[in-house]
């Protein structure tokens, strides 16, 4: 089983390193973010610093959503979709696989946008980055959860991947409040513990949509 | 049958509305525009059922395969989203003269709101997924998701503002018997205007499934 999890993951990362597409959007993508949030905050620090974690989620959500709705389009181009659901497995299983390497993805591409915003907006390094690790993976982890499902689901509709933002945000409302949230703790200096309701609202959210989006996600996944 | 009930809701919501504007007790606070909220309770109980119904359909749909469930998710999307409007209107209509503001982001509004959202997305995502059944299996996974993830919503919204919401208008105790009755007469009015709804759409989409299919049989 674990296998077969590890083969749908390898072949993204192996797809991912020979083209390389993905991350050199993604990052361009964040990286224009960024300079946009200066400008628009006039580089008054004392502001930049009230709404850094704010920015931080708002970047790493439209940079997510850039990779989520590649990955089903890339199994779509040349059929290869219909590769994936020829494999002898449980559906779920083409899921797991999927999720987890759309976590690496995302988690990455995160762990990169939080040492440029500690950069650019002169924050703390080790005081910043190292407890904002948890807190990114757990957000990363989430997020592809339920951005897997519909990228599936969008891919296959007439908006494309107009539809998929339009699908993912609402839902992921509570992960990006909980995310902001002990971002900013861990901005002002404060442990995570401080944010413990935050922090289980975040796990609760992984595990309640990891499971029920391996559940449903059979109905959504097809060839066409 | 289905004449009687449409005729015994519109003479049920007549009465509502003159028990609501006329029959009950001036609040002695707030004055006439506390009138608004047996409208408000009314649209948001039945926007309430109608999500419900939509989670409960949506599953059953994936269970089943078979359309009439599909045609119930979908219908009772739709008017919960038209009542749960109704709902969001009345509260700002309310809200401005009693707060002092149209609106504000406490738990309970942001929670409607994002509700109210959420259903929007449904129907867009329906209009935008094609064939009949992708169409039904998108919306179901859709609707499955989106309701586990209204209590996370509320919660999310507690987290962050770190306040628990201060629940305005009239609790179970100190509530006058006119004002009970005509919220009660008003529930009972929502109820069935909101069945009456239910059964002509209903009906309606199974008629477009019937014109759809003798299309395809005359080519």
């Amino acid at each position: 089983m674990l296998d077969k999890i590890w083969a749908i993951v390898k072949k993204d990362l192996i797809t991912e390193m020979r083209t390389k597409e993905l991350f050199t959007s993604m990052l361009t993508f964040s990286i224009l973010v960024v300079v946009i949030f200066s400008f628009a905050f006039a580089f008054s620090t004392g502001l930049i610093k009230l709404a850094a974690p704010a920015m931080l989620w708002i970047t790493f959500t439209f940079a997510g959503v850039l990779g989520l709705s590649r990955s089903f389009a890339l199994e779509k181009e040349g059929n290869a979709v219909l590769g994936l659901l020829l494999t002898p497995t449980d559906r779920s299983l083409i899921y797991f696989g999927k999720l987890i390497s759309g976590t690496i993805f995302v988690f990455v591409v995160g762990m990169i946008i939080v040492p440029m915003f500690v950069i650019f907006f002169n924050l703390d390094f080790v005081s910043t980055v190292l407890p904002l690790i948890p807190v990114v993976l757990l957000g990363s982890l989430g997020y592809v959860a339920v951005g897997t499902l519909f990228s599936a689901m969008a891919v296959n509709t007439r908006l494309r991947e107009v539809l998929l933002p339009i699908l993912l945000f609402p839902i992921i409302i509570p992960l990006i409040v909980s995310a902001v949230k002990l971002s900013s703790l861990v901005l002002e200096g404060k442990p995570l513990s401080d944010g413990y309701s935050a922090l289980q609202l975040l796990i609760a959210f992984d595990i309640i949509f990891v499971a029920a989006c391996a559940v449903v996600f059979e109905y959504v996944i097809e060839e066409s | 049958m289905r004449r009687a009930l449409t005729i015994a809701t519109f003479l049920l919501l007549a009465v509502a509305a003159y028990m609501a504007l006329v029959y009950a007790p001036t609040e002695p606070l707030m004055g006439h525009v506390q009138r608004l909220f047996y409208f408000h309770m009314g649209t948001v109980w039945v926007a309430t059922v109608a999500f419900i119904i939509v989670f409960v359909a949506s599953i059953m749909y994936l269970w089943k395969q078979t359309r009439g469930w599909d045609i119930l998710a979908y219908c009772s999307a739709e008017i919960g989203v038209v009542f749960l409007t109704i709902t969001i209107l009345t509260g700002a209509i309310w809200a401005k003269p009693i707060w002092g503001t149209w609106w504000t982001w406490d738990p309970q509004l942001t929670t409607t709101f994002i509700l109210w959202i959420l259903y929007i997305v449904y129907l867009i995502l329906r209009s935008s997924a094609g064939t009949s059944t992708r169409r039904a299996k998108f919306a179901a996974v859709f609707g499955i998701i989106a309701f586990i993830d209204l209590p996370l919503v509320y919660l999310s919204v507690r987290v962050m503002r770190g306040i628990s919401p201060v629940v305005f208008g009239p609790g179970g105790g100190g509530i006058e018997p006119g004002m009970m009755h005509a919220l009660l007469v008003n529930l009972a009015a929502c109820s069935l205007l909101f069945i009456v709804l239910l059964l002509e759409r209903m009906d309606l989409e199974k008629m477009g499934d019937v014109l759809a299919r003798l299309r395809t049989r005359e080519g």
